[in-house]
């Protein structure tokens, strides 16, 4: 089975949940709402011609200025049938996602990670817990307003004999550079250019 | 009357010399035998993905080195080729050469790292003492051609940073031809050693369905007799052109990956004396000017050169819109860039998905059962780098 099988294929059993389907890069992407997305991969999976037996990854995208903030894709890699599929879905910032690891055992720490990165929760998870960040974090590090250098920093105090957390204060802010239009000049060359333009 | 079982919590590490690294372990105990395992990862979390959304492409590479320490140039390799993907760009058939050679090397660097500690855990001290003397002597040829022995940051999208004299091509040739008696003297040490054997064989067992619902990938997988390498079964870079075997596990046992990575390593060996008769002449790295810098003698002469060189140093080159995954084979298993470019010179997002995490995440799931003593053997043999773990 190849890509515009595989295509063709979902789109006549799965006709109902998936809302658009694209090959790009050789990768096939699928779109389904999120509510879809537990019947989606337990399909995927267990089809016997599908047989996408193994979960690669999960991962979630953070989109500020869009109505549904987040996108969640799941990577799943079939060794029979030597293809990849990502599902994708766009959920927004309170809603829960169902739980794979009933599908996948393997969803467990991948679905804690997004969890502790985005603070998307999921439903029927068994152990939702913080996974990389440190015993006690508050904030949700991956999403695009967290800043890059974090709010606390840590350090051993030789008067408390301890590790203390303090808020971060730098010597000099981490500098962000606008690169807005660099081939063709700088923001301010190009507005001169659109002004006698418009003129 | 119902009888009353008593479990006993002990901790272990995250400073434990078996941890392999800052892993940290709840061991919940019936005697000796473990019924629980709950792993604390993120003791090394240090925010790779959130940094690469940071920098641009060309300074986004580094991090990469940083993550699988071990074997760092086969992870470099998997962001270069998800830039590509989605740049378009073709590679230099020298340059892919010089890939594959150095990621073979990686391979071995990795592999001979990982069975020495795996036997250190069970006892035995002179393979390390003999492995790291080749590591160090591979790590040689990293800093002849990188300038540097560990974070190499040798490759570049389109190509590898520059080209490597014929004098350590001779070299690597050299090693290739001596190593494999090194193989042979280790096997001699390790493999019928009855000590060895008594602390692997059906240690640790994963059936061939475990194996792929609980995302193994690399010797993990082809451990339990999974026939899948991405360098067979979705070849990339010049693989296609080379003749090298996968070895297959049957037990799925701690004994079996032991025997993979020992065959694997004879492998890159062939491999890598591939590379060097075919390796041909020509440039190493793409020549758009818009994505590779200019050469040093160019800087001097030509205005444009020096034009490009400025902007690409400072503002870097921009990625067309679009998503791609790439994965490579890396030595732990299948190591995978999600990348999202939204057109600007910086990721938009680098998802970095690292064999390990789901390696150690089955650690609940093959000890359980085992004696306290086979918890060491199983996490030597998962072959956990915490940089990666927890990125």
């Amino acid at each position: 089975m190849n890509l515009a099988e595989l295509n063709n294929l979902l789109n006549s059993e799965l006709t109902s949940k998936i809302k658009e389907s694209k090959e790009e890069n050789g990768e096939l992407l699928i779109n389904v709402e999120l509510t879809n997305i537990y019947s989606t991969i337990l399909f995927l999976k267990t089809d016997s011609k599908c047989k996408f037996r193994q979960l690669i990854d999960i991962l979630a995208v953070d989109f500020p200025g869009e109505e549904d903030r987040f996108k969640i894709y799941y990577l799943l890699l079939s060794h029979e049938n030597n293809i990849r599929i990502k599902i994708v879905s766009q959920i927004q910032i309170d809603s829960k996602v169902p739980s794979i690891t009933k599908i996948y055992p393997s969803a467990n720490w991948m679905e804690r990670e997004v969890f502790d990165m985005y603070g998307i929760k999921f439903k029927n998870h068994p152990d939702l817990r913080r996974i990389l960040t440190d015993y006690n974090f508050k904030g949700f590090p991956l999403r695009k307003d967290f800043p890059l250098t974090g709010f606390n920093e840590v350090r051993y105090s030789e008067k408390d004999k301890k590790v203390i957390y303090e808020p971060v204060k730098l010597e000099q802010n981490y500098r962000n550079f606008d690169f807005s239009s660099p081939w063709e000049g700088t923001k301010y060359i190009k507005e001169v250019k659109e002004k006698v333009k418009n003129d | 009357m119902t009888k009353q079982k008593k479990t006993m919590n002990l901790n272990f590490g995250p400073q434990h010399p078996a941890a392999h690294g800052v892993l940290r372990l709840i061991l919940e105990l019936d005697g000796e035998v473990v019924e629980k395992v709950d792993p604390h990862i993120g003791l090394l979390h240090r925010g790779t993905e959130k940094l690469i959304e940071h920098k641009t492409y060309t300074q986004a590479l580094p991090y990469f080195d940083r993550l699988d320490y071990v074997a760092p140039m086969n992870q470099e390799h998997a962001f270069a080729l998800a830039t590509e993907k989605l740049l378009k760009i073709e590679v230099p058939i020298r340059a892919q050469y010089l890939r594959v050679i150095f990621c073979e090397i990686g391979r071995i660097l990795s592999h001979l790292l990982n069975i020495t500690t795996q036997a250190l855990d069970v006892g035995a001290l002179t393979p390390s003492l003999w492995g790291f003397e080749e590591r160090e002597t591979l790590m040689t040829f990293y800093e002849r051609a990188s300038g540097s022995r560990l974070h190499a940051n040798y490759f570049r999208t389109g190509g590898v940073h520059q080209d490597i004299t014929n004098d350590l091509l001779n070299d690597i040739g050299i090693f290739s031809e001596k190593f494999p008696k090194v193989i042979d003297d280790l096997e001699n040490l390790l493999t019928d050693n009855r000590i060895f054997k008594q602390r692997n064989v059906d240690i640790g067992i994963v059936t061939k369905e475990d194996a792929l619902s609980h995302s193994f990938s690399g010797v993990m997988l082809r451990g339990s007799g999974v026939a899948w390498d991405l360098r067979k079964s979705q070849p990339y870079e010049c693989y296609k052109n080379l003749d090298f075997k996968i070895p297959v596990g049957k037990n799925g046992d701690c004994y079996d990956r032991y025997l993979c990575r020992i065959e694997e390593m004879r492998e890159s060996v062939k491999i890598i004396k591939q590379c060097l008769k075919q390796i041909p002449k020509g440039p190493i790295k793409t020549v758009d000017g818009k994505i590779s810098p200019p050469k040093k003698e160019d800087l001097k002469e030509s205005m444009e050169a020096l034009i490009h060189h400025f902007k690409l140093f400072t503002e870097g080159y921009r990625v067309p819109k679009g998503e791609v995954y790439s994965s490579v084979e890396a030595p732990k298993g299948e190591f995978g860039v999600y990348l999202i470019s939204d057109g600007s010179n910086k990721p938009y997002r680098c998802k970095i998905r690292a064999p390990g995490f789901s390696h150690l995440q089955a650690i609940d799931y093959l000890t359980k059962g085992h004696m306290l003593a086979d918890v060491p053997a199983v996490l030597g043999s998962l072959d956990i780098v915490f940089g990666e773990v927890d990125r």
